[in-house]
């Protein structure tokens, strides 16, 4: 019995130690952002201080600094533009895409579904030499508008995958009883498809909008002056003077922005998973 | 005048015919049964008269308009899916007065209509409860109020059944036909359930590998099957066949009786085999095999349990049974129904 | 009745329907997201390419057609030799290393403990949140100077102030950093695949292998990985095709440097391409992730099949 007890200590020990490992590997580094925005830059830069903790009294000044001196609040704006532009082009093409490909086109819309994903595939980094000339000639470089025509190239890729799972799931009968009942197909997609994927079509709304504001490739290639960068490009490339890093004010810009990316993926990660996976394990 | 009319329909799936040229034609108020195994093309058949599918060739009349390109919005038709298909957004009002809404009905007419239909069903107390507050039978009734709410030319039915459980099943059965007879609209019905299309049909037409087999009232497919799948397919047990003179000979297990229970009339007589017997409270099923045929052909005999004792027919033991020569039927080689007698 | 009579029986005019067929309203629908991926994803694809065979740059735009000499150039540049060497290496180091965690953080995450909910959602934050802002943290955590790892490490005499590595500024070090960076953003995601897999294997298939005497380990690795791994190729095709043609980490971490020793595709492309201007070259260099993409398709598009079957 006394044996049974102590390998069983152990083996709970080795399990909370591995729980604190991967929550000290995945938190840490938002800690350590939370940390020094909130810390005195006399007590960042002083190597004799233990850094886990606050040795001057908190302050808010990184934050104001932010909010005062740099364009940070035009980033958040810029970012909110973008979002709201790329899921309203997103919604309105990918959704028709993905319910003619779930419900219209048969095998042939099978294949094509599965074309329009694989270049959600396509990296940024392979088209943007082209790309930011197609910016240049319709007069969008330096401008946001840039990345508001762009984005959508993955958005659209991405949402159509994800709404045509969704559309495919749901039971055709309804829609069907619509059409004898009176409907054109056109209603039937506006009166019945529609109510009934509110869930699906919020879940593209919110994963439209974290990827527009997790990219970074095509913000950095195309947008060079500061008052039209979105906040990720803002904050990582513009808070450095010559080869001074404001790091207070970086992590704090970079804890605000993170927050509602945070949440949303926490809420809605199980569709994610549905949408990318396909259902490949049934 | 045919309320619903095909004329040689046939339906391809990448060139595998599901629809193998139908034609049937459907009498105004007629209760009409597609009855058929599942995958035999009852379903898509019935997809093509309201619209839901398109044919690859032949023609579909109703209301004695061909309607070949016309979407089911207008074909004037109503269908009740297996599921129901009721608006789960919609209140129980908003799903009976949609056939109406989509057809710019002015809204005095139907609050009349969306009021007659739901007092005809007895779902008035339902009117505000969305679908998912319902039970399957009370779905049933606002489906089939909202089938009904714009009087269509023919009301369409695919195996509306078949989600209830076995109980609710004959309530169901008899309510949707008792329905149908007071308002006499034409129905077609589809099912692959034969108790279902014995109970409720007026006429039944048995389907098979998108062939309709034969087309008759309950008694004709019953007692004069046309061939041998519809001798097969219609009666629990089926009919029995066994090989005579190059073609078949079937009987149906109700009538293949113990000789002494014959009465006076023509009757042909074979010696049979028991082998298992099973005593189902209303009646007796026999298995047996019979001598000069195929001995491992199973032959079954469904016999009045009142008549025999346990113990007077006991597996292994060889005893006389007849048939009543007008029971017999006779198909040829291909399984056809020949000459009666 | 006597209405829809009529509205059958009425002469249909050609057209009046033509929105009530399914192919012509499914093309109609699917056509504005098929423009839009053509128009700005299959046309530059198609420039990129061009632009690899020419002697385009932005000081010079002749578009003169020069055939493979760009790849030519590229090839026998010991620069480039690196730089694709270290694509491999960040990739598969960094997928291998996300692999691992991921696997074990799901046998840890599957286990009911109190407070999993929330160890559960702070394990996705690496991959939640915006790739540029989290590298910032770590290139912070990374710091020449005020690096949290190396007080850490002093603080615990591992080492002395004198012997405190240079994350970034050491060859070697400066390619663990980023290739750690990206494993960590990986695993949550991996975490993640790795769970949806196993809560898709069927409790009674595990039951049956309980009864027939299979054991932890055997459950997990003849039972489990064998169902799950069609997700989880999907999983790792993702982390593939992301992290070959990665820019971010580098950008933000090191510059590529120090000389070239983190350089990969997508920032020597970058380097290349946009900030010297030497277009066809960057887009040489970037098509070299062709290749990969296109065996990762390949994969991608068997699975997909297998599964429809």
């Amino acid at each position: 019995m006394p044996r049974m007890t102590l390998g069983k200590a152990v083996q709970e020990t080795s399990f909370y130690g591995a729980v604190a490992f991967f929550f000290i590997l995945a938190a840490f580094p938002f800690y350590w952002m939370v940390i020094t925005s909130f810390k005195t830059n006399g007590d960042l830069y002083n190597v004799s201080n233990i850094p886990f903790w606050f040795n001057d009294a908190p302050t808010l000044e990184h934050f104001r600094y932010l909010f005062e001196k740099t364009l940070f609040v035009t980033w958040l704006l810029n970012s909110l533009i973008i979002g709201l532009c790329v899921t309203a082009i997103t919604l309105v093409t990918a959704l028709p895409a993905a319910y003619s490909l779930a419900r219209m086109t048969g095998r042939r819309g099978e294949a094509l579904g599965i074309g329009i994903f694989l270049t959600y595939l396509v990296p940024p980094t392979l088209l943007f030499l082209p790309l930011s000339r197609v910016i240049s000639a319709l007069g969008l470089q330096n401008s946001m508008w840039s990345l508001v025509v762009i984005y959508p190239t993955f958005t659209i890729p991405f949402c159509t995958w994800l709404l045509m799972g969704f559309f495919k799931s749901m039971p055709r009968e309804i829609e069907e009883a619509a059409i004898v009942d009176g409907c054109s197909l056109l209603g039937a997609f506006i009166k019945m498809a529609l109510p009934l994927s509110v869930p699906g079509i919020l879940t593209a709304v919110i994963f439209t909008f974290t990827l527009t504001l997790q990219e970074f490739v095509y913000a950095l290639t195309f947008i060079s002056s500061s008052a039209h960068k979105p906040v990720t490009l803002g904050v990582a490339t513009d808070l450095i003077r010559g080869d001074v890093f404001y790091w207070g004010e970086i992590m704090a810009g970079a804890l605000i922005a993170s927050i509602p990316v945070a949440i949303a993926y926490n809420l809605f990660l199980d569709r994610f998973i549905a949408g990318i996976t396909g259902g490949a394990v049934k | 005048m045919s309320a619903v009319l095909t004329r040689d329909v046939v339906k391809k799936f990448d060139d595998v015919p599901a629809v193998n040229g139908i034609s049937l034609a459907v009498p105004d108020g007629e209760f009409m049964v597609l009855l058929g195994p599942s995958g035999c093309g009852k379903t898509t058949f019935l997809r093509i008269i309201c619209g839901l599918e398109k044919q690859t060739s032949g023609d579909i009349l109703i209301g004695g308009a061909v309607v070949n390109d016309i979407p089911p919005r207008a074909r004037g038709v109503a269908m009740m899916f297996q599921s129901y298909g009721l608006y789960p957004h919609f209140t129980v009002r908003n799903n009976i007065a949609f056939p109406l809404k989509t057809q710019n009905v002015p809204r005095a007419e139907i609050e009349k209509k969306v009021e007659w239909a739901s007092q005809l069903l007895g779902i008035g107390r339902l009117l505000e409860r969305r679908p998912r507050q319902l039970s399957g039978g009370e779905r049933q009734r606002v489906a089939l109020a909202r089938a009904l709410v714009r009087e269509p030319t023919a009301l369409l039915l695919d195996e509306p059944l078949s989600n209830l459980d076995a109980k609710l099943r004959a309530s169901a059965r008899l309510e949707i036909k008792q329905f149908q007879q007071r308002v006499g609209i034409t129905t077609i019905y589809v099912t692959h359930d034969q108790v279902e299309a014995m109970g409720m049909g007026d006429r039944i037409a048995v389907i098979d590998q998108g062939q309709v087999r034969q087309v008759g009232t309950p008694t004709e497919i019953y007692d004069d099957p046309a061939d041998r799948f519809v001798a097969t397919f219609v009666g629990t047990p089926p009919m029995n066949i066994v090989a005579r003179n190059g073609g078949y000979l079937g009987f149906r297990p109700e009538n293949f009786l113990p000789k002494d229970m014959m009465d006076d009339g023509a009757h042909t007589e074979f010696r049979f085999r028991v082998d298992r017997s099973e005593y189902l409270g209303s009646e007796r099923i026999v298995y047996g095999a019979m001598e000069g045929f195929d001995p491992n052909q199973v032959i079954t005999a469904k016999l009045p349990p009142a008549h025999v004792a346990e113990e007077s027919i006991r597996p292994g033991e060889w005893h006389p049974f007849a048939v009543r020569n007008s029971a017999l039927r006779h198909f040829d080689k291909d399984g056809k129904r020949t000459g009666r007698q | 009745m006597a209405a829809i009579a009529e509205t059958a029986s009425k002469p249909a005019s050609r057209f009046q329907f033509i929105l009530d067929r399914r192919d012509v309203l499914g093309a109609i629908f699917v056509s504005p997201a098929i423009l839009y991926v053509l128009l700005l994803v299959g046309v530059p694809f198609l420039m990129a390419v061009y632009y690899s065979l020419s002697a385009y740059t932005i000081y010079d735009p002749s578009w003169d057609f020069v055939g493979l000499d760009n790849f030519a150039d590229i090839l026998q540049d010991p620069t480039f030799q690196q730089t694709l060497y270290n694509t491999f290496i960040f990739t598969f180091g960094s997928q291998i290393l996300g692999l691992i965690l991921g696997k074990f953080g799901a046998l840890v995450l599957l286990r009911p403990f109190p407070g999993r909910k929330l160890v559960r959602a702070l394990v996705i934050l690496p991959w939640a949140v915006p790739v540029a802002l989290a590298t910032v943290a770590w290139q912070w955590m990374f710091d020449s100077l005020y690096s949290v790892i190396n007080w850490t490490l002093i603080a615990l005499g591992f080492i002395t102030r004198e012997q405190a590595p240079n994350w970034l500024g050491t060859e070697h070090l400066a390619m663990l950093s980023v290739i750690i960076v990206n494993a960590w953003r990986f695993f949550p995601f991996a975490i993640v695949i790795f769970l949806a897999g196993i809560t898709a294997v069927p409790q009674d298939v595990l039951d049956a292998a309980t009864v027939d005497g299979a054991g932890f380990w055997r459950r997990n690795y003849q039972i489990i990985v064998p169902m799950i791994l069609p997700i989880v190729a999907i999983g790792l095709i993702f982390g593939i095709v992301f992290t070959f043609t990665d820019l971010s980490v580098v950008f933000l971490m090191t510059m590529g440097g120090p000389v070239g020793a983190t350089s990969v595709l997508g920032f020597a492309g970058f380097q290349t391409g946009i900030t010297s201007g030497d277009v066809s070259h960057g887009a040489a260099i970037s098509l070299f992730m062709l290749p990969v993409l296109l065996v990762v398709v390949v994969f991608m598009l068997r699975f997909i099949r297998r599964r429809e079957i």
